[in-house]
């Protein structure tokens, strides 16, 4: 079995603030892997440093075998439509409505016929529950619709690789069921890898294959879901078992409260 | 006083690396349509968006332009008793400079804002973003096209000022105050020279429109992704356009002039 995605000793920082510290990531191919970690650890730098969207500081990413930092923009571009991802925003263009969202890398980039874009879009649309609003602006669109457009727009080319930034925050019950099974089919019926980011323990443990927690720019833990949880060590169980004091902080580094609170500088 | 010397050097350095990045863009974006069957309608989107949608300031501004500056001009004039000499006067100074200038600042308010605003806000909500990853260049498939419709309307928005104005001189000088409309036209006539002062007023324009975009664009692709952020671009799109617009202007005036 290959790896699709091969992360190693990635550094990188932002305004002197160290995000990844020396990680080391292998995604492998036709999996679900999961990437979690509390609010801030860079997650969704980790997704934007694979999209090449950001550079690393030092270490390298290799997708599909190639460096993708080291790409001419041409050939970044050709790697990117192998490429999905789903933002944690959705990132829906506001100009155009449903439809066009899901439509636009298919107009984009194939020479589809319209009545052939119309039969795909409308089963992309079909498969998050969204085919009724075809005609909605985003702007008529709650939080969680959006997202699950956004998803639908994601898959649009049926990529190799998919990215989802928290793609199960923001939904009831019911659609999180529907897409947990749905992010599990189209990657065993299509044959798509996985990236799944997210701080949700209970139902990402449930859908992936693999999983590694990072805290603190590094990765504290990593193995088979049934590993996770059964692993004896005080980070990772702060983490799964969201306990609010441990080893990983809660807080965003900053003096001592009592010091913040007095005005000593 | 090390202390001033320090802020201006890093004052300057910064200015030059804004406008390196800002020339960089340009670069990027100049030749970077789209093919021809895609680019088409979408540089057809934005001469909307930027030309006609600001068809209705630009006419009501030349409008009024025009028949203030017959006015004035025939208050003066008529002193030394030369009103037969209001064609030329207001052809000239329209064609020359009020044309292409006021078009311009207008286009900088009305045209230069919107597309800051736009772009600034595709990039804080991560449309941007998430069009690169779907392999679809923004600076093709966005920047541009704004870029090639502010070229392409600005010279047409200028014509059409120019046209207005000058009517809205005839109005107020023939029609009210009872000049002779033969003598006004000839007169106009025999005294505009196409090359010198109406296709110099234009390459004016196409400069001005130009800069302009071009300052909307880089201030809206770099803008900061935050409301504040957003509204500070706008503003200073506002600011140095409209400052850009009348420094060139002096300097291509004196090229100009000074036969060029
Ligand atoms: N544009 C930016 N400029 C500077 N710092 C940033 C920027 N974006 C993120 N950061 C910092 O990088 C760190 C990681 O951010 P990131 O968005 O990757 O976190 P995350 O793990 O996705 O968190 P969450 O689960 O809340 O989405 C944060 O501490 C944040 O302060
Ligand atoms: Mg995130």
């Amino acid at each position: 079995m290959t790896n699709l995605v091969e992360i190693s000793n990635l550094h990188f920082e932002r305004n002197k603030r160290v995000i990844f510290d020396g990680v080391d990531i292998v995604i492998p191919q036709g999996k679900i892997t999961a990437v979690m970690g509390p609010s801030g650890t860079g997650k969704t730098t980790l997704l934007r440093l694979i999209g090449a969207q950001l550079q690393p500081g030092e270490g390298r990413i290799l997708v599909a075998g190639e460096n993708i930092h080291r790409l001419s923009t041409d050939a970044l571009y050709k790697l990117r439509k192998k490429m999905g991802m789903l933002f944690q925003s959705g990132g829906l263009f506001t100009h155009l409505n449903v439809f066009e969202n899901v439509a636009f890398a298919l107009r984009e980039h194939t020479k589809l016929s319209n009545d052939m874009i119309r039969s795909l879009v409308l089963m992309k649309l079909e498969m998050v529950g969204l085919r009724g609003a075809q005609n909605l602006m985003p702007s008529e669109l709650s939080g969680g619709m959006a997202r699950r457009v956004a998803l639908a727009r994601a898959v649009a080319l049926d990529p190799q690789l998919i990215m989802y930034d928290e793609p199960l925050s923001g939904q009831d019950p019911i659609s999180m069921g529907v897409l947990v099974k749905l992010i599990r089919t189209l990657n065993d019926a299509l044959g798509m890898t996985s990236i799944i980011v997210s701080h949700d323990v209970t139902e990402t443990l449930s859908i992936a294959d693999y999983v590694y927690v990072m805290a603190n720019g590094k990765i504290i833990g990593q193995g088979t879901p049934d590993a996770i949880n059964q692993d004896k060590s005080a980070q990772m169980r702060q983490f799964v078992d969201g306990l609010p004091d441990g080893p990983v902080p809660f807080h965003y580094p900053a003096k001592a409260l009592d010091q913040d609170l007095l005005g000593v500088s | 006083m090390s202390m001033d010397v320090a802020a201006l050097g890093r004052w300057g350095i910064d200015s030059l690396r804004e406008l390196g990045r800002a020339g960089l863009l340009l670069l990027r974006v100049v030749f970077r349509l789209p093919d021809f069957k895609k680019g088409f309608p979408l540089v057809m989107q934005q001469v909307y968006a930027e030309g006609v949608l600001s068809l209705l300031i630009i006419v009501v501004s030349g409008l009024f332009i025009g028949m203030v500056v017959a006015l004035q001009g025939y208050h003066t004039l008529v002193k030394f008793g030369a009103a037969q000499q209001l064609g030329p006067l207001v052809a000239l100074s329209v064609t020359r400079e009020l044309g292409p200038v006021v078009t311009a600042l207008l286009f900088a308010g009305r045209a230069g804002s919107a597309v800051t605003a736009e772009i600034g806000l595709m990039k804080a909500t991560e449309q941007l973003s998430s069009m690169e990853m779907m392999a679809v260049d923004p600076l093709r498939r966005v920047i541009a096209p704004r870029l090639w419709g502010g070229f392409i309307s600005m010279p047409l928005l200028a014509i059409i000022f120019n046209t207005v104005a000058i009517y809205g001189a005839y109005l107020v000088g023939v029609k009210w105050l009872g000049l002779d409309a033969g003598a006004f036209w000839s007169n106009m006539q025999t005294s505009v020279d196409f090359h010198l002062d109406v296709i110099n007023g234009l390459i004016k324009s196409v400069v001005f429109g130009l800069v302009i975009v071009w300052i909307a664009l880089y201030q809206g692709y770099y803008a900061e992704p935050t409301s504040a952020g957003i509204a500070n671009a706008t503003t200073r799109t506002v600011v140095y356009s409209s400052l850009a617009t009348l420094g060139l202007d002096f300097v291509l005036t004196a090229m100009m002039i000074g036969g060029w």
